[in-house]
């Protein structure tokens, strides 16, 4: 949806929309959350990647409300809502599996909010039925939460967090309880719906595909911190640290030292190949700087004959091979003991004899295929 | 001779479902079936001091059934309205037995629920180790025996008892205050012999619930109070039944805490039949009570197993 701002003031005010300004949570002496700042646009859906004990859940109770940050301030719309009680924040949350009302039925469960507002009860009874509507859950209105099934449940938490059109929607592990298959469905039918609404949105989840899938940026925490910000493909193209490179999809990373820096291109020596990896693109830097090389294994391909080139390319043995379909990972194993990973398309070897267990092989990759990492 | 024992002796699952069976069979459903036996003999000057139902005299076998025991309780029901309140009080003593024995009850279940449901709410919501002191202590009189607990309620409230010399030697009151042997000092015993079978189901109920729903009634917007009223209550509607049960149904039959602690002057139906028991020597009279009583009782009990039926098929 593209937003044209009257003035540029109104403009600011929508890049702006969420502000998380040096937000600290400590419990005891443990840095749950530790010194965040993000800026969240208007209408953007973002996504807290981390796995357990990152402080995306921390992060995320804290823009509820219910846990207090040791320090920073929450800064939404240009208001302060760092000191505000959950009660009164202009923000809703759909908890991680749900916490339905379990004795009341899916009308009651969305209306709860709105009762609380004291709002007349035909608008109540119009905006109950509104919400129905876009989750798709008229039939069920009279039903209770054991009587519907995951998915129906996750509709109804999500239209009971949005009935009381809050300025910011949070969504904890929201397709977490769903079983793979209907994960994949759901997630694109949330979207649709919280891009109807329009509302802002930020989401914690473990599982990258669904970050991938809904989110416009994604935020990857460890320990309390964010390791990186940025979209999709450039959280998984350009990995600005190890931990990043490695949370995201599978990658084969080795660890060298700049051996040559012109403007062009840079030499990493790496000990785990035994041969200079030769990258077009990417940092500059002293020479014997250490830095990682990080190669996706779709970036990877297999031959059977040495290259002519000096640079990028390990033999090795074929170690084992998952046949995945579409694709086959490939692990190779190097003289150093270091195994290489490496998808090859069903495709790839054409008439020919695929590899197989114990072949001699080559895995090679282009100049500009991976990334070069400093941490 | 093991495996001659095990021919006979259901084995796995129906064995094991089958010992608490036996037991209820022999000590609860044999005893009662001699209970409604005497209730329909006649008292009689003899050992057992009633009359047998069967009698085989010249080749004849006559069964007599006396319904006359059941009569007199009948007769007190009809009769009773009809006649003037002193009266009544002289002539319909079974029912003003029952009716004090189902107030009493009624009473001590509210009471115990009032006292309970704070306690109840306030164990379940505190960490871990405070929680398990807290259930310790709810517990701990019970390792006493029942009559030294209640013995010492008469020691806390008689007139030269702790409580009136403490009074007495602050200079609150002049004269010991009268507390033992009022329908006051009853109802305190009740209430505190019976809180912990209140808690312990309250407590169960209330330890069960989601924390996260709280939180997401108050992420929309419920004050602490709505929250309480509209989420815990609710839901916790199945530990309230079950704590009232479990006070309501044994406190109507107690005989134990009324004559220790009541003056006599409030006669309970636990003592009538202990009456009838002992001193009257009219044991099908105590036993028609007894049934009568458990008639009484039938109706809470069923529809108690239905509304847990009914929560475990929610549940489930």
């Amino acid at each position: 949806m593209a937003v044209t701002p009257s003035s540029a003031d109104a403009g600011e005010s929508k890049k702006n929309y969420l502000e998380i300004k040096g937000v600290t949570k400590k419990f005891g002496d443990f840095y749950a959350v530790d010194d965040v700042d993000l800026v969240i646009p208007k209408n953007e859906i973002f996504a807290l990647l981390g796995s357990s004990g990152s402080g995306k859940s921390t992060l995320l109770r804290m823009l509820a409300g219910m846990e207090k940050p040791t320090e920073g301030r929450i800064i939404l719309e240009g208001q302060d809502i760092t000191d505000l009680q959950p009660y009164v924040r202009p923000v809703n949350m759909m908890f991680q599996s749900y916490a339905l009302f379990p004795h009341m039925t899916v009308e009651q469960n969305i209306a709860f909010g709105l009762k609380q507002d004291k709002l007349p009860r035909d608008e109540i009874a119009d905006r109950v039925g509104k919400m129905l509507d876009l989750v798709q859950m008229k039939k069920y209105a009279r039903r209770k939460p054991h009587q519907l099934s995951g998915g129906q449940q996750q509709r109804v938490a999500l239209a009971r967090s949005l009935a009381k059109r809050p300025k910011l929607l949070l969504l904890d592990e929201p397709l977490g309880a769903l079983d793979k298959k209907l994960r994949v469905q759901t997630q694109f039918e949330l979207v649709n719906v919280i891009e109807t609404v329009g509302v802002t949105c930020i989401m914690v989840t473990h599982d990258q595909e669904e970050a991938m899938t809904m989110a416009s940026r994604i935020a990857i925490m460890s320990e309390g911190k964010l390791m990186q910000v940025g979209g999709p493909r450039e959280i998984y193209e350009y990995p600005n640290c190890r931990f990043t490179a490695e949370f995201i999809g599978s990658t084969n990373i080795f660890e060298g030292r700049l051996a040559v820096d012109e403007p062009d291109h840079i030499v990493i020596e790496s000990q785990d190949l035994g041969r200079g990896i030769y990258v077009d693109h990417g940092i500059t830097g002293p020479k014997g700087m250490n830095v990682w090389y990080s190669v996706r294994p779709e970036d990877v391909t297999l031959c059977r004959d040495k290259p002519d080139s000096q640079h990028n390319w390990v033999e090795g043995k074929v170690h084992d091979i998952a046949y995945l379909g579409s694709h086959s990972v490939y692990h190779i194993k190097l003289a150093s003991g270091r195994v290489v990973m490496a998808n090859v398309p069903t495709s790839h070897w054409g008439e020919a004899k695929p590899a197989t267990w114990g072949d001699d092989i080559v895995a090679k990759w282009g100049n500009n295929a991976g990334a070069v990492l400093t941490s | 001779m093991k495996k001659w024992l095990s021919k006979y002796l259901p084995a796995g699952r129906t064995g094991v479902i089958a010992v608490p069976y036996v037991w209820l069979l022999f000590f609860f459903a044999l005893p009662f079936f001699f209970v409604l036996k005497i209730s329909f003999a006649e008292p009689d000057i003899a050992q057992p001091p009633y009359t047998p139902l069967l009698t085989h005299e010249e080749s004849k076998t006559t069964i007599t059934l006396n319904s006359g025991k059941y009569s007199t309780i009948l007769d007190e029901v009809k009769s009773f309205g009809t006649e003037s309140w002193a009266d009544a009080a002289e002539q319909s003593q079974y029912v003003i037995a029952y009716w004090n024995a189902i107030k009493l009850a009624f009473l001590t279940m509210i009471c115990t629920l009032l006292i309970g449901y704070p306690l109840a709410y306030n164990i379940a919501r505190a960490d871990e180790a405070t929680r398990n002191t807290l259930l310790m202590l709810v517990m701990i009189p019970f390792w006493t025996s029942f009559l030294l607990r209640v013995y010492a309620w008469i020691g806390i409230l008689k007139d030269n008892g702790v409580i009136n010399n403490i009074l007495l030697w602050l200079g609150v009151i002049d004269t010991p205050l009268q507390m033992l042997y009022t329908p006051f000092s009853v109802l305190l015993g009740m209430v505190y012999n019976y809180l912990p079978f209140m808690i312990l189901p309250l407590y169960a109920h209330l330890t069960k619930l989601d924390g996260r729903l709280f939180e997401a009634a108050a992420d929309l917007g419920a004050s602490k109070w709505t929250i309480f009223l509209k989420i815990t209550l609710p839901l916790s509607k199945a530990g309230i039944i079950a704590g009232s049960m479990m006070v309501f149904i044994p406190a109507v039959g107690e005989y134990v805490i009324p004559a220790l602690l009541g003056g006599g002057d409030v006669v309970f139906i636990g003592n009538k039949l202990m009456d009838d028991f002992g001193p009257n020597l009219d044991w099908p009279q105590a036993a028609a009570v007894a049934v009568v009583m458990l008639a009484l009782l039938i109706p809470p009990i069923v529809w108690f197993q239905r509304f847990e039926q009914k929560q475990q098929e929610e549940a489930a």
